[in-house]
Formats: C-alpha cells, structure tokens, sequence
C-alpha cells in the first residue's frame, strides 16, 4: 500500500516549527528540500550502530558499514534503472559530478577545435566546468538559446550539432524556469549525431521520469539534498563504457589496484571514481530519502505536484502587477516571478518577516536572466509536502505586502 | 540650515524609533518609509560609474567633498536597500569627514535589523559604507 501523499508533512518535523513568530511555509525546494525524520534518524542510527570505514577492514561494523553503503548504491541502480550498480558513483553532488565528467571526458576526448554544447537554461554548475575545460582544451563552447516561452530552440541544437561536437550537456528541468526539456528527443537528436549527452537531473530526479535507460543518457547526474537526502552526496550515473574509458578524476586510496613507482592500475568500477574516505552516513541518508519516496506511489506524486502547480500558477497570475516568468509547453515544480515596482530581494525579506521563505536572485543562472534583461526573479518551489494553504499562504503575504507599500 | 546633530545623537533617535517597532514586518515597513523620504536622486546621476559594487541591488551614490564634509545623493532600485540608505543620509550625509571615517555597523544591530540584513551577504550595506569611508578618506586630503 502506498502512503497518502496528503500526510506526507507530517514526515519532516521542521514543517511544523515556526520562524520569525509564523508557521514555516517553506517554498524553497528547488535550493534544497527538508529531511524526513526516517531520514535523519538513518544518520544517527548509522553514526550510534555500524560506522567504520569501509571497503577496507574486516572488522564486523566494517563489513556491516560497507553493506549499507553498498546497498544504496544498488538501491540508486534500482530508483534510476541503471544496467548496473557498477554505473553508480557517490559524490558531493550535482556539482562534483559534473566537473569529474567534464575534467575526465575532457582529458579523455577533448581536443583543440571540438566542440561542447550546453544550453542558456543550464544552471551555472552544468555551464561552467564546461567553459573551463573548453578552454583548458581549446575547444569551443556553444549554447543552445531559449526562445520567448522558455523552451529550448531544438533546431537550433540540430544546427549546432556536427562531427565536431564532443558532448551535449543539458538540464531534465531548469531550476530557473521550471521548463521540463524533452531530454529523451534531445538524447535521440544527438545520438543520432554521434554525441554523447550529460543530463543534469538535480531538478528532474524527485519529480518526473527518472529512468536512465528510457532517457538513455550516458551521463545523468543529481544531488541528494534536493530529494529529501542530506547535504554533501550525489550521484554520477555513467554507461559502463564510458566509465571504463574514462581517467578517475579525484586520485588516491581505495581506487588502486596496484601501485609502484613506475606503473598504477586503477580499481574496479565503481571505486576507480571514488578515491578516498567516503561519505557513508549520507549514502545511509539517501538511501533512507529513495525508500521514503519509494513509500509513495510515484506517478501519484508527479499528479499531485502538477496539480499544485497549476493552482499556484492561476492563484499568483490573479495578482494585479504580478508575472510569472516562461510559458513553457511543461512545466515542473517551479514558479519564477516578479512584482511590478517592487524589488525580488526586497519581496524575499518582507515575505520572510512572516515566515515564507522563498528564493530571490539569478538562481546560479545569469544567462536565463540576462536573457530576460532582468536583475533576478522571486521563485517559490514546490515539494510533495507542499500543499494548496501554503500557496495561499504567498499569495496573501504578497497582496499584503503590495497593499503596505503601495499605501 | 542648523547644525546638524551629531552621529551618536542620531543613531539613539533612530534606535528610539526603531524600538516602536513590535515585530520585523513593521521595522522593514518604517525603513521602507524612511526610504520614500529620501530626496530623489537625479536620475542623470544613476551612472555606471556611480553604482556601487558588492550589492545584489543596484545603488547609486554621488559623491562630494565640501569643506572637510562629505556630501551625497544615492538610490536604490531596491526599497530596503533605499532605507539603508537614507539612514545613512539621516546619519553621515554633511558631516565631518573624520566622524564618517569612524561610522561603525555595529549601530544596525542594535536597529534589530542587523542579523537579518548582514545575513544577506552581498547586501551591500558593508559595500556602501567602505564606499562613503573611501570618499571621507578622500576629502581629508
Ligand atoms: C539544475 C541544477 N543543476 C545543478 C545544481 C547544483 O547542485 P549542487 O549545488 O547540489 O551541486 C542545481 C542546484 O541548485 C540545480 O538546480
């Protein structure tokens, strides 16, 4: 039996606390969504029971601690549908992943005249180590541009692509926007070329289709701490093929196989990517944070949230000087606006006067925003324990704040 | 036009003002009027070169030296950071270079503002000040 998803605020015991003498309303899920209890009990339980360090002693914790942790990882394998829990890296995040592929698949395949594609919509942690390596590599960086609705120019992406395109980096859903881009035709499109694409799913992973090999990705990273797990750990999903062609990224212990001074060779997959001490007690957290999503029915989750958008869109758009930003074909969890003659930072810090919280700014995405010739946006963003009160919730705090300023 | 008062004079009233206040939501509002009271800037003054660097809104400041004093006009897109402002209008605008070299921060913790506003790093409040301390520096030559 599926848990209701109506009793889900329940799960996470900072909902019910107040901030600044006000229910907490948070609306901020797209920086990072709260913790279950299941989930920061994982943690302690891990810290109190089995920690040790693992893959190396043969102490009883350390093999109790080296199960756990990899039992997630196959428990990751399963949530994305990987062919293997050997396509399965542990790292800090969205982030980390993205920069071990770019510096890798650089150092690997990259050469002076290639090409890299991403798009305006990336985040700047999918646009960045992109740049730099193209730089590193003498190679050139295009960008894919969004047209008035948000969604990304596709014809503009099959121009671009040529035989001089190493790899296509690209969101499942923008952070900024919300867009959700049709990455299974993108992937298509660029196979076609002959070029492998990274699909940046930190948005993507907790709300919509998450099956690796239906996508068909050959890079597909996210992080845990925006799906109910906790700070500090991600994930790369890689094809096997190309994590074996790849070199490791981070060097050190635990992803060696012998080493002498004149010759290394590197560990099996995965641990030739996972050099060093690793973050077991939050691989025990994400693990906690897929069986707490797992308790929900998923496509229940994905109508729910759809459900709450749609009556977020409509309540916000009845507000007289608000717009909402991006009118794309589908849209997920996220709402970017602006209020006519009222600053998103100054909207930021007066909703939080009344404990909504809120993101103002870029959002780590000055393209999309200099592309929409404004300084940032006001994002409210939604999670399962998100409800209809805590949009009218914003929406009143915003027609009260508008009624106090304009008086 | 009189005396001005002193900086130290200033900031009690300002504290005094700002203790009326009960909760966040009406000290922002007093500092966002505050702000509507600032004299308008002119708008040709809102130059590139006038903005000041270090803020997540833009602000403006236009700066003078006059008889030792420094003397401004500044904006703010932003109606918080334009409240910002206009306290630091109310307390340094006109005054002797050396008491703006001596303006301290730690007068905005006692407003109850402080934490929630240094909280926001690129604020600017840090920026605006290290901009006027720089004019102040300036004008002692
Ligand atoms: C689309 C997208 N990509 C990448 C990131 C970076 O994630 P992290 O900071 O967890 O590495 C984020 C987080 O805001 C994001 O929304």
């Amino acid at each position: 039996m599926s848990k209701d998803i109506l009793s889900a605020r329940n799960d996470f015991p900072i909902l019910s606390s107040q901030v600044n003498g006000f229910p907490l309303v948070y609306l901020d899920n797209a920086a990072t969504t709260q913790k279950p209890q299941s989930v920061i009990d994982a943690i302690s339980n891990y810290y109190s029971t089995i920690n040790s360090n693992i893959h190396r002693g043969n102490h009883t914790l350390a093999i109790q601690a080296t199960d756990a942790y990899e039992n997630v990882r196959k428990k990751v394998a399963t949530y994305i549908n990987a062919a293997s829990p050997d396509e399965i890296i542990f790292t800090r995040g969205t982030t980390e992943s993205i920069n071990l592929v770019a510096y890798s698949f650089g150092e690997a395949f990259v050469k002076p005249g290639d090409e890299i594609i991403v798009t305006q919509l990336e985040h700047h942690s999918n646009y960045v180590p992109w740049q730099l390596m193209c730089q590193r590599k003498g190679a050139s960086f295009k960008v894919v541009p969004f047209d008035e609705n948000g969604d990304l120019d596709l014809e503009i992406l099959a121009d671009m692509l040529s035989e001089k395109t190493r790899l296509l980096a690209v969101n499942h859903i923008s952070n900024s926007l919300g867009t959700i881009n049709p990455v299974e035709k993108i992937v298509r499109m660029a196979h076609a070329a002959g070029v492998p694409v990274l699909v940046d799913a930190a948005q993507a992973v907790q709300h919509t289709l998450h099956d690796v090999q239906v996508i068909d990705a050959d890079f597909y990273v996210f992080s845990g701490h925006k799906m109910f797990a906790p700070m500090g750990i991600g994930v790369l999903y890689a094809k096997e093929k190309w994590l074996e062609a790849l070199p490791p990224f981070i060097s050190g212990g635990n992803m060696i196989d012998q080493v002498t001074p004149e010759k290394i060779t590197f560990n099996v997959l995965p641990f030739k990517f996972e050099a060093g001490t690793s973050n077991v007690a939050d691989v025990v957290g994400l693990g906690a944070a897929l069986d707490y999503i797992n308790s929900f029915d998923f496509q229940a989750i994905q109508a729910y949230e759809e459900d709450l958008l749609d009556f977020g869109e409509e309540l916000l758009s009845t507000i007289p000087g608000l717009k909402i930003y991006g009118n794309p074909k589908r849209r997920s969890a996220i709402l970017p606006f602006n209020i006519e003659g009222i600053q998103h930072f100054d909207l930021g810090i007066l909703l939080d006067t009344k404990g909504i919280a809120v993101r103002t700014g870029q959002h780590c995405t000055q393209p999309i925003m200099d592309a929409l010739r404004i300084p940032g946006t006001v994002r409210a963003s939604l999670a399962l324990y998100n409800t209809r009160e805590d949009l009218e919730q914003l929406a009143h705090g915003i027609e009260r704040i508008i009624r106090r300023i304009r008086s | 036009m009189s005396q001005k008062p002193s900086v130290k004079e200033i900031e009690q009233n300002l504290i005094d003002d700002f203790g009326l206040m009960d909760n966040w939501e009406e000290k922002y509002e007093y500092l966002i009027e505050l702000g509507q009271d600032l004299p308008e800037m002119d708008a040709a003054l809102k130059t590139e070169d006038r903005l000041v660097k270090g803020c997540q809104s833009s602000v403006w400041f236009d700066i003078h030296c006059q008889d030792h004093k420094v003397v401004f006009s500044a904006d703010s897109d932003s109606l918080i950071v334009k409240g910002m402002v206009a306290i630091l209008n109310e307390m340094l605008n006109g005054q002797p270079a050396e008491e703006v070299l001596k303006a301290d921060l730690t007068f905005f913790e006692t407003l109850g503002l402080w934490h929630h506003i240094s909280s926001q790093r690129s604020n600017g409040l840090t920026a605006m000040l290290a901009h006027l301390k720089l004019a102040a520096a300036d004008c002692l030559k």
